[in-house]
């Protein structure tokens, strides 16, 4: 079997988006500077970050699994991240 | 004071400390509440799959029959995995399915049904609230808020698991360290009961949970696991936080290096992706746990930094079971006297410390240092499978004895006789 790739592994998951509020707010230019954005794109198992082609840190919330890696390896005032308000963001199926 | 408190007992977090908890604190007749962010209990819990149950039957004495379990584990292997190579040691019993201690379980489905058991012992169960804050008056917890809710309590049970942010925000704890912490990366495959059984040899009532450390993390201390539920494989990687960053490795890349190595991609042919998933692991045993009763407040489970790392499997769910035994017969009893003070508290910390659970965490004290060794990691794999292949591969060469050949495959390794012997001691006392 090949692995699926990442979007495929989270397109098989269920989420509640919560459009009207992201839960993650990003220092851009202390986290490019800290390194804590390289960090954020190796460590995210969800692949929330990554480069976007302006050179600033893209993060696409709506994939969170809110594991809390990101909080753990980010250097201090780099990033603001809480859970989703009751009710929204991953819904586990299997757990 | 503004008023009576709402509620006798707060618990925040429905999964297994909460539930537990909830279920107990109910049943000795208080006024609970238990508050879940998840839109269902357990749509936010996900574990490994292997739950140490004997606590949990001591509370539903029809946990086994009654409760969504998978498989019993009555097959355990231990696999030393390289590039090209794995080495594993396969140990199956009977006494372990009788003994039915060790399940698989599926978070979204056990705890849902905690929840109802703690809601038919007459908690009031909340699903799709986050508690944000804390409320604390005169210097004592008494509540939580909820967007613009205040909900008022003689005491808050907090569950709100690894991350528990609640505690840090209110100071009560620090974020721990990351080489104390790690994550935990899994996927659910789909595949017919007879093709799982087929395939990990197990009979319809059995289960294999399969643990692997060595290439599967590329040096990064942690490991990865297999464990077979119903209908269904659970597969994934621990990868401890500290190591990842330092190694600069990506866990997303190494989980689907591990999908993709023979021994995984073979027992996962022709399967269906149900679900991917990730969760932080405490790590630090004893040394994380610190303080977990407060004026008002006790921590339990994930939140109270409860694991242990035995080295073949990272224990939570029992000691989050546990602990909300301790904790529930202690606020219990606070509230009886009608002191909820930390020195009322104190019985929930000091039950847990008598428990079994409680005396294993500190058995294991030493645990997480022995298991931060990188050796552990790459080097004793590949030693154990050039013997193996040095006793397998009759080349046309003369053989040599066992030892002689032992002595060749560790000249040949980064390892010494001296690092062996002091690590294989290291271990025997740690583990």
């Amino acid at each position: 079997m090949n692995p699926p790739p990442i979007n495929q592994r989270l397109a098989a998951n269920r989420f509640i988006l919560d459009e009207a509020e992201c839960h993650i707010t990003v220092n851009q230019p202390l986290a490019r500077a800290s390194g804590t954005a390289d960090r954020l794109i190796a460590c995210c198992p969800a692949k929330v970050y990554s480069w976007a082609p302006d050179g600033s840190l893209a993060v696409e919330y709506a994939a969170c699994l809110e594991c809390g890696t990101c909080l753990a390896v980010a250097d201090p005032g780099t990033l603001e991240w809480h859970y989703p308000r009751g009710g929204f963001g991953v819904h586990f199926r299997e757990g | 004071m503004t008023g009576q408190p709402d509620f006798d007992v707060i618990v925040v977090g429905a999964g297994l400390a909460g539930a537990v908890a909830a279920h107990q604190l109910a049943q000795a007749g208080l006024n609970v509440a238990l508050l879940e962010r998840g839109s269902q209990a357990g749509s936010k819990n996900l574990s490994g799959g292997v739950l140490q149950c004997q606590g949990l039957k001591t509370v539903f004495p029809d946990f086994l029959d009654q409760a969504p379990v998978e498989r019993v584990i009555d097959r355990q292997q231990l696999c030393f995995l390289n590039q090209s190579s794995h080495v594993t040691l396969d140990y199956a019993d009977q006494r372990l399915r009788q003994a039915g201690s060790a399940v698989t379980v599926r978070r979204a489905r056990l705890d849902p049904w905690l929840a109802e058991r703690a809601e038919a012992a007459g908690a009031i169960v909340m699903t799709g609230i986050r508690v944000d804050a804390l409320l604390r008056q005169d210097g004592q917890i008494a509540g939580v808020t909820a967007g613009a809710d205040e909900l008022r309590s003689r005491v808050v049970v907090l569950a709100d698991g690894a991350n528990s942010f609640l505690s840090r925000l209110a100071g009560l704890r620090r974020a721990p360290a990351r080489h104390q912490q790690a994550v935990g990366v899994k996927a659910t495959f789909k595949l017919p009961a007879e093709t799982i059984e087929e395939r990990c040899q197990i009979d319809p009532a059995g289960g294999l949970a399969l643990t692997m450390v060595g290439d599967c993390t590329q040096g990064v201390a942690g490991g990865g696991f297999l464990y077979t539920n119903r209908d269904s494989l659970s597969v994934g990687l621990v990868l401890n936080l500290g190591e990842l960053v330092r190694r600069g490795g990506d866990s997303s890349l190494l989980f689907e290096r591990l999908l993709a190595h023979p021994l995984i991609s073979r027992l996962l042919r022709d399967s269906q992706l149900l679900e991917y998933g990730c969760h932080l692991v405490n790590e630090g045993g004893l040394a994380m746990v610190g303080r977990t009763v407060f004026d008002g407040l006790v921590l339990v489970g994930d939140a109270a930094g409860l694991t242990i790392n035995t080295g073949l499997t990272i224990r939570g769910m029992d000691l989050a079971v546990s602990s909300a035994l301790a904790a529930a017969a202690g606020v219990t009893r606070a509230i009886a006297a009608d002191d909820t003070s930390a020195a009322g508290l104190k019985e929930c910390r000091d039950a847990f410390d008598r428990s079994a659970a409680g005396q294993d965490l500190r058995l294991f004290a030493q645990a997480p240092a022995f298991l931060a060794n990188e050796r552990l990691y790459g080097p004793y794999g590949e030693l154990l499978a050039d013997l193996m292949f040095g006793l397998h591969h009759l080349d046309l060469s003369p053989r040599r004895h066992l030892l002689a050949q032992a002595r060749r495959s560790l000249r040949r390794s980064p390892l010494s006789l001296g690092r062996l012997l002091l690590d294989g001691l290291k271990g025997a006392r740690a583990l």
